[in-house]
């Protein structure tokens, strides 16, 4: 019998905190954005915005930048009208959504600042930049619709065609769908009732890479690079808007610097830069400067939020209603309608409600359209029932904590069905939320609140609580469908084990700083019994991975690190057959322990995986019908979403006398289920509850009466540095999900959602004494030191 | 008018001697990106807010600081030498100790602001080789990154610091594997 | 982005430097850089000729000259933050110059450059106010000196001409004072919404002498001498200065905008003068 070398990787790759493999390019230098390509030939593009809200293009004269130095090609709206089509969405949430067309280059009107209107193609960028100054448009400026709730009653059209400014609405209605029982009944019955409007402001994606995209026309193939996180629905897209088709279109997402899904989009650039190098014939490159990011890359939140709680007066809720009216922006994004409707699911969050309604209308205006941003509708779900639960435990004189405890559902009633008609396969909130209350030493804090509060104190101290739970792994694809989403929710990985016994993997998702490469590999190791380091991941290319659905919605790990095992699982199987030819035994007297073939009772006689596969691939002495590969593929369809869960407490000292907030102590428990790398989901968890914390203080994306973004650079949209955020203690229960093999839930959006209502909470709660009971987002100091004014109290 | 005569410029970027003939208008960051293909240093801003461009400069034989490329003129770095991210590490390849403790630590995500963010730790701990967390967070506030949340950017700072102090390992997560 | 194309000098000598701004209709001077390069950026400005001081030697660097402090217009910030002297005779200002943007800003950005830049929400200018500095200008009849209360004159705009170079900046040696800079942003990197500069002396438990000066609440440093005067005599105890400090705003004109309104910056300019004299004083 061969001697068997123990594989390295057999004490469990699953749960190590191994160092990326991605670091070593990115801490040298030597990466591959988008922006560092440079092709033979290449010519540049820069386009011109329109500098109004509402206007018609009375004229765009494009003739005199044609005529500037170094420039090839310049052309508006109206020279592409007859090939440029429309911008896709991809969920249209009713049947009857009102659904404007969206051209890449404005044509006849532009409804929001920074519509692109006119491009200019040179030899090098400075070259373009300098001729857009030379196109001549003519506006006739018409007056914008701004205010979402005036909009929503059709005070301006922003599409004045449609006559409507009410894209679509959508209700859920717990007595119809049979999932519970009416909230009007509730209402009636209600012997406490809490109703509360809460803004979600605009936010903006700001991811630090800005966008850009490379096309290479070559002979009627098309090479495209862009920094997305969806390549392979980019692909479809453009073969559907092109008519290319789409074995002749090629998308390649390098490294790509964050998304947080700003780049979950379909962009009127990345078309706008295909159909230059139609024109052209040769390949061409737009990056975007941070202020066209700010202004055409899709926002999110901006929802005006009702939201009404009823409950027995031993605070027992009985029904949540809720209406939101949602900001599409001017246009429809790829599935911007959908983002509230995510939070749909959402609102009754970890709570046993028997009655709930809701009921969203999604408005234009003339404003950068909205879509997916960390969360996509669940933050927004969390924030309002996390700050409804503070404020109804105040009006009951309850602790907020025990408020919730009297609520949520019990670790022992799992799986439960939800009054959203969710099943949530499990889940521990209980231990979540003790945890946390230890390591916050929220006794101590409270007695620290008192004291501050006793002597007057100018420092005030407050303590924000957020239990909260999130659907993700999107998604289920028969769920999608009966929401009307375009696509399914699967995901694809193929696993091709090489000769030398090495392994590649090809992934469908499309990482841009999660990871996968590192933990795809741990994955692997641990299912094929190979070493961490004979893996290799490839992604984000449709050429070399042609099959996936890319990367948002927590999705990665929870279907397609699933689809992987699943593919390993395929390939073990093959190898299995191959092992038991070679030992000369059945396949049934094989078992695959400590990372290779043994025959059962006899685990001196092994084979490896790598011996395997030398076999399969000399191919002399293979079992009848055994093809001669070692590979395998896998699409994963989930059944179910996955549901973290987590609490986290937040303590802010608010200096009474300037309004200024300073967190005090953050403590974060996240049950993300199966843990496969804890410095990636610590990192993930660290980098969500920032962004969270960003939306409670400091960010909003405003614009002026006229329609302006004020906020079209980081002077004004105010992303926090290390300075301006707290160390953040972080830590895990662990209660794997029972609907995938893996147990994984996803960790990505987690703490975005979770932190937001955590933090206002402790500044309302440090300002109850004040008579404040609301502020609304981002709380600037202003603001702070307004609502103290206002409250008057104390 | 844009007569805008071209200017010799001659600068010593990581080990190497670059002289060319630039318009005055060029950026510094663009005269590393697109004409001596330092594709290591990337743009994130238009306002010198966010530091990804960030590289150390100073005169050729004298001590070098952290600065902004793109709030820099290409002519203004004549005569200057400059170190950015490719040249960070030791000629045989070896980590600069902040490069080593970012990886160790997990301080970057998509890596985007890493080359301007490490840079301005080196230069933060050329200035003060052991800063409190507070300090840390006030020196590289002009760099900002939006995966991190920056917690583990500041535990590689410290591990960093450390290091280079030559004083006992810095406390790292444990490592299941080998 | 990148600028509109400019046309570029780099004399060696003031002299030099003063003739090409003369000689151009649309110059700019280019000091550090740190304010101009993005406004040019972002195509805000578009001047024909930059005059860069990067090469005229001499303009940087601290001395002391008799009894007073001299400050090459050049020095950057981090040089002003850092230099012995200027931490001795004027705290105040290293204290203040170290507030200024980021580290790599305060490596390119000159005390000079911020100074005749005159953005109104800059920390600088008013602590030079506060410290009645004397402002050393160049031009084609050779130098003169302005008093900082004469320098500033509107936003973005300063008593010099468009052919002059402010070369240094002279502060009167006033050893015995404490001082503080108070600076209140929403972000670390942000602008200040208000800052305040004070400069206190004592005697026994009385405050013999008192300076103050407030950044951003109005279009030029405003120098607070009621509340100067309301603190000469008073007993540095809190309440005290609290009482002394409640009419600082008074004759100030700060901006609405989106960063802040004009009536919380002026109740955040009375909280925070009380704060940084107390800061000063050290009670």
């Amino acid at each position: 019998m061969t001697a068997v070398v123990e594989p390295a990787a057999a004490a469990g790759e699953v749960g190590a905190a191994r160092r990326r493999k991605e670091d070593a390019r990115l801490i040298t230098g030597r990466t591959r954005w988008t922006d560092n390509i440079a092709l033979p030939g290449m010519l540049h593009l820069a386009i011109l915005r329109s500098p109004h809200a509402s206007a018609r293009i009375v004229s765009v004269d494009v003739r005199p930048a044609r005529r500037q130095p170094g420039v090839i090609d310049a052309f508006s709206g109206a020279d592409i009208a007859e090939i440029q089509g429309s911008l896709p969405c991809a969920w249209p949430v009713t049947e009857d959504i009102v659904h404007p067309v969206r051209p890449p280059l404005a044509d006849g009107f532009v409804r929001h600042h920074g519509e692109a209107v006119a491009v200019v193609v040179a030899r090098d960028r400075d070259s373009a930049v300098d001729a857009l100054e030379a196109i001549e448009v003519e506006y006739e400026p018409l007056t914008p619709v701004l205010d979402l709730a005036a909009a929503s009653r059709d005070e301006g059209l922003v599409h004045p065609d449609k006559g409507t400014n009410r894209s679509y609405t959508w209700i859920f209605d717990s007595a119809q769908a049979g999932t519970g029982t009416d909230v009007a009944d509730a209402a009636a019955a209600a012997e406490v009732t809490l109703h509360r409007q809460y803004i979600q402001q605009r936010l903006i994606p700001a991811f630090m890479e800005p966008r850009s995209v490379v096309v290479d026309p070559g002979m009627g193939e098309y090479t495209i690079w862009s920094a997305t996180q969806i390549p392979h629905i980019l692909r479809v897209f453009y073969a559907l808007l092109t008519g290319v088709p789409e074995h002749k279109i090629r998308v390649i997402a390098p490294d790509v610097g964050g998304g947080f899904g700003g780049k979950l989009q379909v962009t009127p650039e990345e078309m706008i830069a295909f159909f230059a190098a139609q024109r052209v014939r040769r390949p061409v490159k737009y990056t975007e400067t941070r202020g066209d990011s700010m202004l055409s890359a899709h926002h999110g939140r901006d929802q005006i939020q009702d939201i009404t709680l009823t409950a027995t007066r031993d605070g027992t809720l009985t029904g949540i209603d809720v209406k939101l009216v949602a900001n599409m922006g001017a246009y429809l994004g790829l599935v911007g309608p959908g983002v509230p409707i995510l939070g749909a699911f959402m609102f009754n969050s970890i709570y046993k409600v028997p009655a709930y309604r809701f009921e969203c209308v999604g408005v234009f205006t003339n404003t950068t359209i909205t879509d997916a941003y960390r969360g996509a509708g669940r933050p927004e779900a969390t924030y309002a029932i996390e700050r409804a639960m503070d404020d109804l435990a105040d009006q009951l004189g309850m602790d907020p904590v025990e408020l919730r405890r009297r609520n949520w559902i019990k670790a022992e009633e799992f799986p439960f069905t939800t009054v959203a008609g969710l099943v949530y396969d499990s889940g521990d909130y209980d231990a979540a939320t003790d945890k946390a209350l230890d390591l916050f030493d929220y006794a101590g804090l409270r007695a620290e609140q008192q004291r501050r509060r006793d002597s007057g104190d100018p420092v005030q101290l407050g303590i924000g609580v957020s239990t909260y739970t999130e659907m993700c792994g999107l998604a289920p694809s028969r769920i999608l469908g009966a929401l009307r989403y375009a696509a399914g929710g699967w995901e694809s990985a193929s696993v091709r084990v090489l000769p030398t016994g090495k392994v590649e993997v090809v992934t469908g998702t499309s990482p841009h700083g999660q990871g996968h490469v590192t933990a795809w590999s741990q994955i692997v190791a641990d299912e094929l019994g190979v070493a961490f380091e004979d893996v290799e991941v490839l992604h984000g290319d449709t050429r070399t991975s042609h099959k996936g659905l890319d990367t948002y919605g927590s999705r990665s790990l929870a279907v397609g690190g699933v689809a992987l095992v699943e593919a390993c699982r395929k390939v073990r199987d093959k190898a299995r057959v191959v092992a038991a030819h070679m030992l000369e035994c059945s396949p049934d007297d094989i078992e695959f322990t400590g990372g290779a073939f043994r025959v059962r009772g006899t685990p001196s006689s092994a084979k490896t995986l790598a011996d395997t596969a030398f076999a399969v691939f000399a191919a002399h002495d293979l079992p009848d019908g055994v093809e001669a590969t070692l590979d395998a593929d896998a699409t994963f369809d989930p059944q179910t979403f996955s549901f973290p869960h987590g609490t986290h407490l937040c303590a802010t000292l608010v200096d009474t006398a300037t309004g200024h907030v300073t967190i005090h102590r953050y403590v974060a428990v996240d049950d993300v289920g199966k843990v496969v790398n804890p410095l990636i989901v610590e990192g993930q968890v660290h980098g969500g509850v920032a962004q969270g914390i960003a939306q409670a203080l400091h960010e909003q994306a405003v614009y002026d009466e006229s329609g302006t973004l004020l906020t079209g650079s980081f002077v004004e949209y105010t992303i926090p540095s290390a300075a301006d955020l707290p160390h953040f203690v972080t830590d895990r229960t662990e209660t794997p999900a029972t609907s995938n093999p893996l147990g994984v839930k996803g960790v990505g959006e987690a703490g975005a959602i979770a932190s937001t209502p955590a933090v206002v909470n402790a500044i309302v709660d440090a300002l109850r004494p004040y008579g404040v009971d609301d502020i609304t987002m981002p709380c600037t100091p202003e603001r702070v030191w307004r609502a103290i004014k206002r409250g008057g109290a104390s | 008018m844009s007569s805008s005569h071209r200017v010799r410029v001659s600068v010593d970027v990581d080990g190497s001697r670059y002289v060319d003939d630039v318009e005055p208008r060029t950026l510094l960051v663009h005269h590393l990106r697109e004409r001596l293909g330092k594709i290591g240093t990337v743009i994130g801003c238009d306002t010198s807010n966010c530091g990804s461009c960030t590289v150390l400069m100073g005169s050729a034989d004298g001590e070098q600081h952290s600065v902004k490329s793109c709030s820099v003129l290409a002519v203004q770095a004549d005569g200057t030498a400059v170190t950015t991210i490719e040249g960070l590490a030791g000629p045989d390849g070896a980590l600069h100790a902040v490069q080593q403790a970012f990886h160790e630590l997990h301080a970057l995500q998509c890596g985007f602001c890493t080359p301007g963010m490490i840079l301005s730790a080196v230069d933060l701990l050329r200035e003060n080789p052991a800063p409190t967390e507070a300090e840390i967070r006030a020196g590289l506030s002009g760099n900002l990154c939006r995966c991190t949340g920056y917690q583990n950017i500041i535990r590689a700072v410290q591990s960093a610091a450390t290091a280079l102090r030559g004083a006992a390992a810095a406390v790292l997560p444990s490592e299941v594997t080998v | 982005m990148i600028p509109v194309a400019f046309d570029y000098l780099k004399p060696s000598t003031v002299e030099e430097a003063v003739a090409a701004l003369g000689a151009s209709e649309d110059s700019k001077v280019l000091a550090g850089g740190q304010s101009l390069l993005p406004v040019l950026r972002l195509r805000l400005a578009a001047p024909a000729l930059l005059v860069d001081l990067g090469g005229v030697p001499g303009l940087s660097g601290v001395r002391v000259d008799g009894d007073t402090l001299v400050i090459g217009a050049m020095t950057t910030h981090a040089e002003v933050a850092s230099s012995d002297l200027v931490r001795r005779h004027a705290p105040l200002l290293a204290a203040a110059a170290a507030t200024v943007g980021d580290r790599q800003v305060r490596h390119r950005g000159t005390l000079g450059g911020s100074l005749a830049h005159a953005d109104p929400a800059a920390d600088l200018p008013a602590v030079a106010a506060a410290l009645d500095a004397t402002y050393v200008v160049q031009g084609p009849a050779g130098r003169r000196s302005v008093a900082a209360a004469d320098f500033a004159v509107d936003l973005f705009t300063t008593a010099l001409a468009p052919d002059e170079v402010l070369v240094e900046v002279r502060l009167s040696i006033v050893d015995g004072w404490s001082t503080h800079y108070e600076k209140f942003h929403r972000m670390a990197q942000a602008w200040a919404i208000v800052g305040v500069a004070v400069a206190v002396s004592r005697s026994d438990g009385t405050i013999s002498g008192a300076r103050v000066a407030l950044t951003n609440m109005g279009p030029v440093p405003h120098r607070a001498v009621e509340v100067e005067a309301a603190l000469t005599g008073a007993p540095a105890t809190a309440e005290a200065v609290a009482a002394a400090c409640v009419s600082v705003s008074a004759g100030t004109s700060p901006v609405d905008d989106l960063t802040a309104s004009a009536d919380y910056r002026r109740d955040l300019a009375r909280v925070l003068t009380g704060r940084a004299v107390c800061q000063a004083l050290g009670i």
